[in-house]
């Protein structure tokens, strides 16, 4: 017999709504957003603007309080602690001018206090994974867009953490590089065995990466639906001309209403 | 040949260019040595021992950086204070803007009623021209951060302070040092408007004493001399500058 805890899943959401208020009008954020999330998974959130998708990424990363519904996050299995659980990535890199790529990866750790040489020495590690090892000690504004989105992702794991938020972390790219940013996030994923919660528009991105796929839509802003996404692994740029695939991204339309 | 070199080669090309366009256009035109000396008599008046130029550019200097320094100090600190105590801001900053439109030289002959005259109320007039770009610029730059940088260490628990030291202070250098910059151009003007009011040494001063003996040469060389004081703060701050900014690549 399992034990009720045992089924807890890493992330539960229910019934979450946020709402802001600017100027004595209110606008529904989220609404009923209902979903749970295994560790491990990449989760991808698609929806247009306006859907509450970056909402829905700030009330998980504590940024914001929601105004009803329940945001567990973490299990007996794995508990969170926040704060110290919190991996972000922005669309933009917002890597510290004035700091070197290593010591920008840092600053996670230096915020959280933890012992540096040991961070120093994961740091080293991430530059690595993430494929930018020559330029730990340059400067940001040596580095293309691509390569500051690598340093920010490895920026975001050096503290360990273990839920990933991503806020259309390709967003700014231009095509080419950002396709060849999947397949690293792709890779980058499987090494750390990470939970990743990631927002896009890009609904072929959305199913190309995500192990589940949420779809939000706006005016009212509400999940439309969300379900896993099987397909054949490795994922690699040839399963985006598979029929299947095909299937999932014109479901996505429909939920879109875009069909 | 490196660029910088070249760059740096039209910058000395263009300054001896000036001083021979200057002194050929001086000894051609046949002007008279009481209007505009040549560079030549100009640097001549330097061996005149009663002229005492190595007082009279300590007093100026003194004036100069002790007054600039102030502002440095106050200007940051001020900065610092509105970025900690909102409501201070609020209040205080609106006030400011008020008082800069205030002609700072106007103000240097009641700073002799209040302090008498010598280099302290000249550093004073010095200190009250420069300061405001400083206290300016460097607040906006320790407010100007992107809100989703906050966000990533809120995200991770960070404090106020954490958010301080390591974004906000150093991401306001950039705007600092453009600040200083200007800064260092009015504590120049400001230091030589107090000597002209009231001073008994200074180059100011003795700009003014030369000008009774219609000494043109000597005057010159007191502007000189002063512009070299300028161009010695100035150069200065932009070396901080470039450590501390354009070599590690923050554009200003």
């Amino acid at each position: 017999m399992t034990s009720p805890a045992a089924k807890q899943p890493f992330i539960r959401l229910e019934g979450v709504s946020k709402t802001y208020r600017f100027g004595g009008k209110e606008f529904l954020a989220v609404s009923d957003v209902t979903m749970d999330i295994e560790e491990g998974q990449l989760v991808a959130l698609v929806g247009p603007s306006g859907c509450g998708k970056s909402t829905l990424l700030k009330v998980l990363a504590g940024l914001h309080n929601h105004d009803s519904g329940t945001v567990q996050i973490g299990n007996e299995v794995s508990p969170f602690t926040p704060g110290r659980d919190i991996g972000m990535v922005f669309q933009q890199a917002l890597l510290l001018k004035w700091r070197t790529i290593l010591d920008n990866i840092l600053l996670p750790a230096e915020i959280l206090g933890l012992p540096m040489a040991a961070s120093r020495e994961r740091a080293r590690d991430l530059i690595e994974m993430v494929g930018i090892a020559n330029f730990a000690d340059a400067y940001p504004s040596q580095l293309s867009g691509g390569m500051q989105q690598r340093a920010s992702i490895a920026r975001s794991l050096v503290h360990d953490p273990k839920l990933i938020l991503m806020d259309e972390p390709f967003g700014a790219l231009d095509a080419l590089t950002r396709e060849r940013m999947n397949l690293e996030l792709m890779r980058i994923w499987k090494e750390s065995g990470k939970t990743i919660l990631f927002v896009t528009h890009g609904i072929q991105e959305a199913v190309f990466l995500g192990s589940k796929v949420a779809v939000l839509t706006a005016g009212p802003a509400r999940m439309a639906a969300h379900f896993d996404v099987n397909l054949p692994e490795p994922r690699t740029l040839s399963v985006k001309t598979s029929e299947q695939f095909g299937q999932y991204t014109k479901q996505i339309y429909a939920l879109l209403g875009m069909d | 040949m490196p660029s910088f070199v070249r760059g740096h080669l039209y910058a000395v090309l263009a300054h001896v260019g000036f001083l021979v366009f200057w002194q050929l256009a001086v000894s051609i035109g046949k002007v008279p040595t009481y209007i505009l000396p040549g560079p030549i008599d100009t640097f001549l008046a330097l061996g005149e021992p009663s002229y005492n130029w190595l007082r009279h550019t300590w007093i100026t200097a003194l004036e100069i950086f002790g007054g600039y320094g102030i502002a440095v100090v106050v200007g940051v600190a001020l900065a610092v204070l509105f970025v900690w105590i909102p409501a201070l801001n609020a209040a205080l900053m609106p006030l400011l803007i008020t008082l800069n439109m205030v002609p700072k030289v106007a103000m240097a002959p009641l700073f002799i009623i209040w302090f008498s005259y010598g280099v302290f109320p000249n550093m004073l007039i010095a200190f009250t021209i420069c300061f405001f770009p400083i206290v300016l610029t460097t607040y906006r730059g320790l407010v100007e951060v992107e809100p989703e940088l906050l966000d990533l260490v809120k995200s991770l628990k960070g404090n106020r302070w954490q958010i301080f030291t390591k974004i906000q202070l150093p991401g306001s250098l950039p705007f600092l040092f453009s600040g200083m910059k200007v800064a260092a151009v009015l504590a120049v003007a400001g230091a030589v408007v107090g000597e002209f009011i009231a001073s008994d040494s200074g180059l100011g001063y003795f700009l003014l004493v030369q000008q009774n003996a219609l000494n043109t040469s000597a005057m010159m060389m007191a502007l000189l001399l002063i512009t070299g004081l300028g161009v010695l703060l100035y150069g200065t701050v932009a070396a901080l500058e470039y450590v501390f900014v354009t070599r590690k690549g923050i554009s200003p």
